[in-house]
């Protein structure tokens, strides 16, 4: 296993580096980066200073190099609006967006286990039907239009709960159920088949055999193994839970890294864009590296 | 074997009943219904300019802000209503079709073109290359689209091309993944080795061969990333990264109305309405489609 971890580790980092020049490229091969930055009230004087100071009148190699060493020390680059560093900011951000997220993501994919197994069960009943109904809304409407209606109904019709912003448990409540009814389906759906698979199986009838109660046969002995194949799963559900909290922090007004990234992209803000997508791409190559070591762990069949 | 067999009986009412077996699938809601919504988004795509009231681009200040039809105040001159600068709802949402329709349309062009290319080399050829290209394509599935979409609309500047060009960046992997599979299963088969046999070229085996036999999963994911392609254009448009003003789109619209929820919650309605329908209507084909050529892709 140890020998297996270092291969992944370096097939990580290797993908880091590739990451990176993608980005690099991706940023460069529309020109000058700094023609990005250029207002009506921008000077050439102020042009040629930042060309000096991001080092563009050097070669691309020499760039590229400046690029990943700044990106090693934790340099991002300074916003061109707020003039501060873009770690800074990010750092600002960052509890707001992992407090929004984390919530949403127990609460989403705790739902989708307990409702995905319950359906799994009683195959074809009314549970089972509505969840697979939840199931098929949560996947077909927009996250953003559930976000408003949301509002709608509980902040202006009914005005039970804040529209938007940050303040006491109660401007939680919207933001974080809809980004969990946005993170459900797809899990409840993968929980339940896996699930149906597992309940199938031999050692499942044995269980049953032996005289186990029923609940220790589900909750205990086939979730366990049903568990594996959503666990592969777990790097797409992270893109998601990125991808709906970018969308629902800014219905939501929530100031966290995904607002952040939308502000700057309308105020063209390219220092703040770059350094969050390297960030979310830096967290995305982490996630799946501990998805990998967890289902090798999970799974002793599988190898790297 | 035909259990008709000693029970002609069997036959005549079989035929009787069901005359033509084959169209009976294709009578089902779950195929018509969907398709029937799909048919109208693309007859109102085409034809918007003679379906749609009024002008979606024109601003009828006195005329802002009316409810729809069927509220109290609403008129029928508007049946869905009017948006802050008195342009038409129903009209703009016509219109919003072009846009969703004709994103999804070249992406799935260009990324199922790509994606099937690199899956079929990758899984036909195996080595080094099948393994960076799986490793590439689990990175891809891994990363936020919309993240790099947003990067992007920075770089190159919102517009339609923009759009089209960030979701293919990273819509590719999923055929490339799904078709390398299905052609792992096939470069053993006995018609495969056959060929190998014969002379074949590789190239041949892979595009005469091989290629015909991935047709039906292809199909399939197709159909179902309509869905996932509408969902992010109308996303990238609500967050002011899709294709800018003043084109009327689906994601925009709802955008809109966010600010005028408390008054006017019919702006930000009706567009993720035909969003939430037309995206309903691809998975739910998809689905039919799955379940009628390759059940056995239900994970997909």
């Amino acid at each position: 296993m140890g020998r297996q971890l270092i291969i992944r580790l370096i097939q990580t980092f290797i993908s880091l580096i590739g990451m990176s020049l993608l980005i690099f490229i991706l940023v460069r091969a529309s020109g000058d980066p700094v023609d990005l930055m250029r207002t009506s009230t921008t000077t050439d004087a102020e042009i040629a200073n930042i060309k000096e100071q991001w080092g563009l009148d050097k070669s691309y190699p020499e760039q590229y190099w400046i690029f990943l060493s700044g990106m090693a020390h934790g340099d991002l680059g300074k916003s061109l609006i707020q003039r501060r560093p873009v770690t800074t900011m990010i750092g600002e951000a960052l509890p707001n967006s992992l407090s929004l997220g984390l919530l949403a993501f127990v609460i989403g994919i705790g739902m989708a286990l307990v409702l995905g197994v319950v359906a799994a069960t009683r195959r074809d009943s009314w549970l089972d039907n509505g969840v697979k109904f939840i199931a098929v809304l949560g996947q077909a409407l927009p996250t953003f239009w559930v976000g408003i209606v949301a509002i709608y109904i509980f902040s202006v019709y009914w005005q039970l709960l804040p529209t938007s912003g940050l303040g006491g448990p109660a401007n939680y409540v919207l933001p974080v159920l809809t980004l969990a009814f946005f993170l459900m389906p797809g899990m409840m759906r993968l929980v339940r088949s896996s699930m149906l698979d597992v309940l199938g199986s031999e050692y499942v009838k044995l269980a049953r055999v032996k005289g186990l109660p029923e609940r220790t046969v589900i909750w205990k002995h086939a979730l366990r193994n049903a568990l594996i194949a959503p666990l592969t799963a777990a790097g797409a559900i992270f893109a998601g839970l990125i991808t709906g909290a970018v969308i629902l922090e800014t219905v939501f007004a929530w100031p966290g890294v995904g607002r952040l990234l939308v502000t700057a992209v309308s105020g063209r803000d390219f220092p703040v864009v770059q350094g969050i997508t390297i960030m979310v791409a830096l967290v995305v190559l982490v996630i799946n590296l501990l998805v990998d070591i967890a289902y090798a762990y999970v799974d002793p069949r599988i190898r790297f | 074997m035909d259990i008709a067999v000693g029970h002609p009986e069997l036959v005549l009412d079989a035929e009787e009943k069901r005359p033509s077996r084959n169209w009976d699938i294709f009578l089902k809601p779950n195929f018509l219904l969907p398709v029937i919504v799909l048919v109208i988004m693309f007859l109102a795509a085409v034809f918007a300019p003679l379906i749609a009231p009024y002008d979606p681009l024109q601003t009828t200040l006195t005329d802002r802000l009316k409810p729809p039809a069927f509220v109290a105040g609403g008129s029928p001159a508007h049946l869905l209503g009017t948006d802050k600068l008195g342009r038409d709802v129903l009209s703009r949402i016509i219109y919003g079709a072009r846009v969703s329709l004709g994103v999804s349309v070249l992406v799935i062009l260009i990324t199922s073109t790509i994606g099937t290319t690199l899956g079929i080399l990758g899984g036909y050829l195996g080595g080094a290359s099948d393994s960076s290209l799986m490793r590439i394509t689990d990175i891809s599935l891994a990363i936020p689209g919309i993240v790099i979409a947003l990067l992007l609309a920075v770089i190159l500047g919102p517009s339609f091309t923009t759009v089209v060009l960030a979701i293919s960046l990273l819509g590719w992997a999923p055929y490339a993944r799904l078709i390398r599979g299905e052609v792992l299963k096939l470069r053993t088969a006995d018609f495969v080795l056959q060929a190998r046999i014969i002379g074949c070229s590789p190239g041949r085996i892979m595009l005469t061969h091989i290629f015909p036999n991935v047709i039906n999963p292809l199909l399939i994911l197709a159909t179902l990333s309509v869905g996932l392609i509408i969902l992010v254009e109308s996303a990238l448009s609500y967050l002011g990264a899709g294709v800018p003003p003043p084109t009327p789109t689906w994601g925009s619209m709802v955008a809109d109305g966010r600010s005028l929820i408390d008054t006017a919650w019919w702006i930000s309605f009706f567009p993720g309405l035909a969003i939430g329908l037309v995206v309903l209507s691809g998975n739910f084909l998809g689905d039919w489609l799955r379940d009628r050529l390759d059940p056995r892709l239900r994970q997909i």
